[in-house]
């Protein structure tokens, strides 16, 4: 539509937020055109894995039945180690040497996605370091948001305000794992019931999004 | 709806693939449009005021298990959640928002232009950031591996394309309408023909992916991912507008097609505002 500034307003006096829609079923291509689409070549590395402070972030994307979803998008968005906000161009053509701190990837056939990157480091003095995360797929009528928090630094963990709020068991589906290699392993679980319920990852709203809340 | 209560035979992995989809899938004709259109009409006679659309709506069969089962968890945003990646023009040539001149030739179709403006909640124009879209082509066919239904593919037509908004916000893609096209949500049903929008503001917590339908599709009433959405204003703004102005004589119709991201939390600064 085209928006009247005047008259679309509500009563806050903020404008109508466009409703969100899925991505699915067919947003990435078989062939060619590979630097203009959405997953994009390369747009899962944010660094390159042979660098020696590349850390793998991988994990693998689960629906409701236990079943991981083989058509679901991820991006990520973080700080650089020192806690610094990336904020150079390059995030769609990378030099291979600039960190832009934007990741798009997609899962494959088995649900697993891989990023390669860098422990972000805290953007404030005690702050607990995450990595911000958004789910696209097929069949989901709009994005997810979430955090994939490091889990090293127990005691930042302990202090976080949004970790803090949460019980045991929610708080914990934001806490990656880190492997023996360093890698840090984060699954997502977009619905999870029965034997897996405990696993449903905790998914975020901020000021001014709003999901219908409904039986 | 409960879990006891949903149907058994929802396999999501073979819903929306095409594998041989010109012979009937037996799954996939079990649900009549008839059903599916009494299910959207008893949902939309419950409901109203919802701005954005529904992650359990079961009439699009796929969210069923693609829904979270808990409510969202209200946070404030923290300092790299205020910030959006920078793009440049080294990510985005003025050429890629032209989805007609991607082959060796002409493609086959209606050649449109849809322009509009990327405007946070307050009305500030979201500037130099990212828009991508992806599309069908004018017979309704993806290029796309699991998109095998037996329309024709364009050569010179891949549907994609990317732009970067200007000061005031506005955008601007050189296109062809894509058609309808069908999918296997419920036996015969067809989606409406639309545009996939990737937005990105100011802060990435205004991340967003829409779609752009055109006005006056017969396929609305019937099309449970549009009414996933069940306040029918809200519909609205995802119908893009015919404007006479963007059509050009002799070359192409066009549409308006304004979109509204979330407020943003961020505290602005001078330097970024410039002479706002």
């Amino acid at each position: 539509m085209r928006i009247d500034e005047t008259t679309e307003r509500m009563a806050n006096g903020k404008l109508f937020p466009t409703p969100g829609q899925t991505i699915g079923p067919f947003f990435g291509y078989a062939s060619g055109y590979e630097q203009v689409h959405l997953p994009w070549r390369d747009g899962n590395l944010l660094i390159n894995p042979a660098h020696p402070n590349a850390v793998r972030l991988t994990g693998t994307v689960y629906d409701g039945n236990g079943d991981p979803i083989p058509d679901a998008m991820l991006e990520i968005w973080q700080a650089d180690e020192n806690g610094e906000i990336p904020q150079k161009s390059g995030s769609l053509v990378r030099d291979g040497f600039t960190f832009t701190g934007w990741g798009r990837g997609t899962v494959d056939n088995e649900g697993t996605y891989t990023f390669s990157t860098v422990n972000p480091g805290a953007t404030e003095e005690g702050k607990a370091p995450f990595i911000h995360l958004v789910i696209f797929a097929r069949g989901l009528l709009n994005k997810l948001h979430t955090r994939i928090y490091l889990p090293d630094d127990e005691a930042a963990l302990a202090q976080d305000p949004l970790l803090s709020s949460l019980d045991e068991t929610r708080r914990q589906t934001l806490i990656a794992r880190r492997d023996d290699e360093g890698a840090l392993h984060f699954d997502v679980w977009i619905q999870a019931t029965g034997e897996h319920a405990d696993k449903e990852t905790v998914f975020l709203e901020f000021p001014g999004i709003e999901y219908p809340v409904h039986d | 709806m409960s879990r006891k209560e949903q149907p058994v035979s929802q396999d999501t992995s073979v819903e929306e693939t095409f594998n041989n989809s010109h012979v009937l899938d037996p799954a996939a004709t079990q649900d009549s449009q008839e059903s599916i259109t009494q299910q959207i009409n008893d949902i939309a006679a419950t409901t109203s005021g919802e701005t954005q659309p529904r992650l359990n709506y079961p009439p699009y069969k796929s969210s069923v298990f693609r829904h979270p089962t808990k409510n969202m968890h209200h946070t404030d945003p923290e300092t790299i959640e205020l910030w959006s990646p920078a793009f440049g023009h080294r990510d985005v040539h003025t050429l890629e928002s032209d989805l007609t001149i991607q082959g060796n030739g002409e493609p086959i179709g209606e050649r449109i232009k849809v322009r509009g403006r990327v405007l946070d909640g307050d009305g500030r124009p979201v500037r130099g950031q990212l828009v991508e879209i992806w599309q069908a082509n004018a017979a309704g066919r993806y290029v796309h591996k699991r998109d095998q239904h037996p329309a024709p593919l364009d050569p010179n037509f891949a549907g994609v394309g990317r732009t970067i908004t200007g000061d005031d916000g506005s955008y601007e893609f050189t296109t062809i309408k894509p058609a309808p096209y069908p999918w296997k949500n419920h036996h015969n049903a067809w989606r409406p023909a639309h545009i996939h929008f990737s937005l990105f503001g100011t802060d990435f917590t205004q991340r967003m992916i829409t779609q752009m339908y055109f006005p006056g599709d017969p396929l609305f009433a019937l099309d449970p991912i549009y009414q996933g959405i069940t306040d029918q204003k809200a519909r609205d703004r995802l119908v893009g507008t015919y404007d006479h102005s963007v059509t050009s004589h002799e070359w192409n119709t066009g549409y308006t097609f304004d979109i509204v991201l979330t407020g943003s939390n961020r505290t602005w600064m001078e330097d970024e505002e410039g002479d706002h």
